[in-house]
């Protein structure tokens, strides 16, 4: 039953190795969705390409549906997995402060990385950027600890905080996700561009 | 519109994608306990380098030393770091068979390589500091959180993305 190294059926080194496996299996498929043109990822924004919306939120439902079927098999325990931790404001601003990076670069980390491998030296820029802000923010703790820490509200699931149940809270999420498929292939007729 | 047809045939079907995406995420979960990630992939090269390089700053500064008390083992001895690597494989790989290797700044005729460079090492800096303070980039914090519906995973895609299409109308002239 997994996660197979929290249950020990796997040891840490072959972990590790299967994180290597893993990663070139999310590099190749974000390559090879587009993910390695700013210009593309940026066509979110402004309508012409929403081929990120698409992608995301996809992968999202597919990953999500697969971890509750997965734990309905018994195949997994859903209490073994990580549950990123939610400390508000931190949450908030550092998402703010991505969101700015990212229509302003044109890539987030893991994109940059995988546009950096075919050779996009805008990428290599970007992750350069990256290592300053990391080393600002490592620096700067200290001035920033009381608002990292901040509003810490547990590791609550969106779920628990609706009040709804799991599946019920995947459906909505799926209809959700459908409707702004439609808008995006809506946009992407009303938006075109020909080259970019 | 042929141009942008052909475009698009090169590249996977977005859904196809999404569906392959979310099989690596949940082979991730599957396996390791935990989602995908980059940003902390990067923390890890900066935390080994600090400790190697000025061992006794990061034996005293708040950010390394709690670094340290909470992780065991060299930094760089972790799961985003073997990842990533396998990312920059997995790239490769798929623009060498599609035959997309090629060096180049990709930007909007309208604007300069120059200009280009000096808005993505701007842009990389905000996103870096930025996935530190939110604790995960869009594949840690957002995506990954997202697929085991964790709430700071939907605040964090909210958030990117709302900001991003907030600004969009001031950084049009980069991209459009």
């Amino acid at each position: 039953m997994g996660p197979f190294v929290i249950t020990e059926i796997i040891s840490e080194n072959t972990n590790f190795l299967l994180a290597f496996v893993i990663g070139i299996g999310f590099g190749f498929v974000l390559e090879s969705s587009g993910f390695s043109s700013s210009r593309k990822l940026a066509g979110m924004f402004y309508g012409y390409d929403t081929t990120v919306l698409k992608v995301f939120f996809t992968a999202a439902i597919t990953a999500m549906l697969g971890l509750l079927f997965f734990s309905l098999f018994g195949w997994i325990d859903l209490s073994l997995i990580y549950i990123n931790p939610t400390f508000l404001w931190s949450t908030i601003i550092g998402g703010v402060i991505m969101g700015a990076g990212f229509i302003i670069g044109g890539f987030c980390p893991g994109t940059a990385f995988c546009a950096l491998s075919i050779g996009k030296i805008d990428a290599l820029a970007f992750v350069g950027g990256l290592f300053i802000g990391i080393f600002a923010f490592t620096e700067g703790y200290p001035l920033i600890e009381e608002l990292y820490k901040a509003e810490y509200l547990g590791i609550p699931t969106i779920n628990e905080s609706l009040g709804l149940s799991r599946g019920v809270f995947a459906l909505i999420l799926i209809v959700v996700a459908v409707a702004m498929f439609w808008i995006g292939e809506w946009a992407e007729k009303k938006f075109p561009r020909e080259e970019y | 519109m042929n141009t942008q047809k052909d475009k698009s045939k090169k590249y996977l079907n977005p859904y196809v994608g999404g569906v392959l995406l979310g099989l690596v995420l949940l082979a991730a979960y599957m396996i390791s306990g935990r989602g995908l990630g980059a940003s902390g992939a990067l923390k890890s090269a900066i935390v080994a380098s600090v400790e190697t390089v000025a061992p006794s700053h990061a034996e005293n500064a708040a950010f390394y030393k709690e670094y340290a008390e909470t992780h065991s083992g060299s930094p760089l001895k972790s799961w985003l770091v073997f990842e990533m690597l396998g990312v920059l494989i997995g790239g490769f790989l798929s623009g060498a068979l599609a035959g997309r290797l090629k060096w180049k700044v990709e930007h909007n005729p309208k604007i300069t390589s120059k200009t280009r460079i000096v808005f993505a090492v701007l842009g990389g800096i905000l996103f870096g500091f930025g996935a530190q303070l939110g604790r995960g980039c869009t594949s840690g914090s957002a995506l990954s959180g997202m697929a085991s519906l964790s709430l700071s995973g939907f605040i964090s895609m909210a958030f990117i993305f709302g900001t991003a299409f907030m600004l969009a109308y001031f950084f049009r002239k980069l991209w459009i």
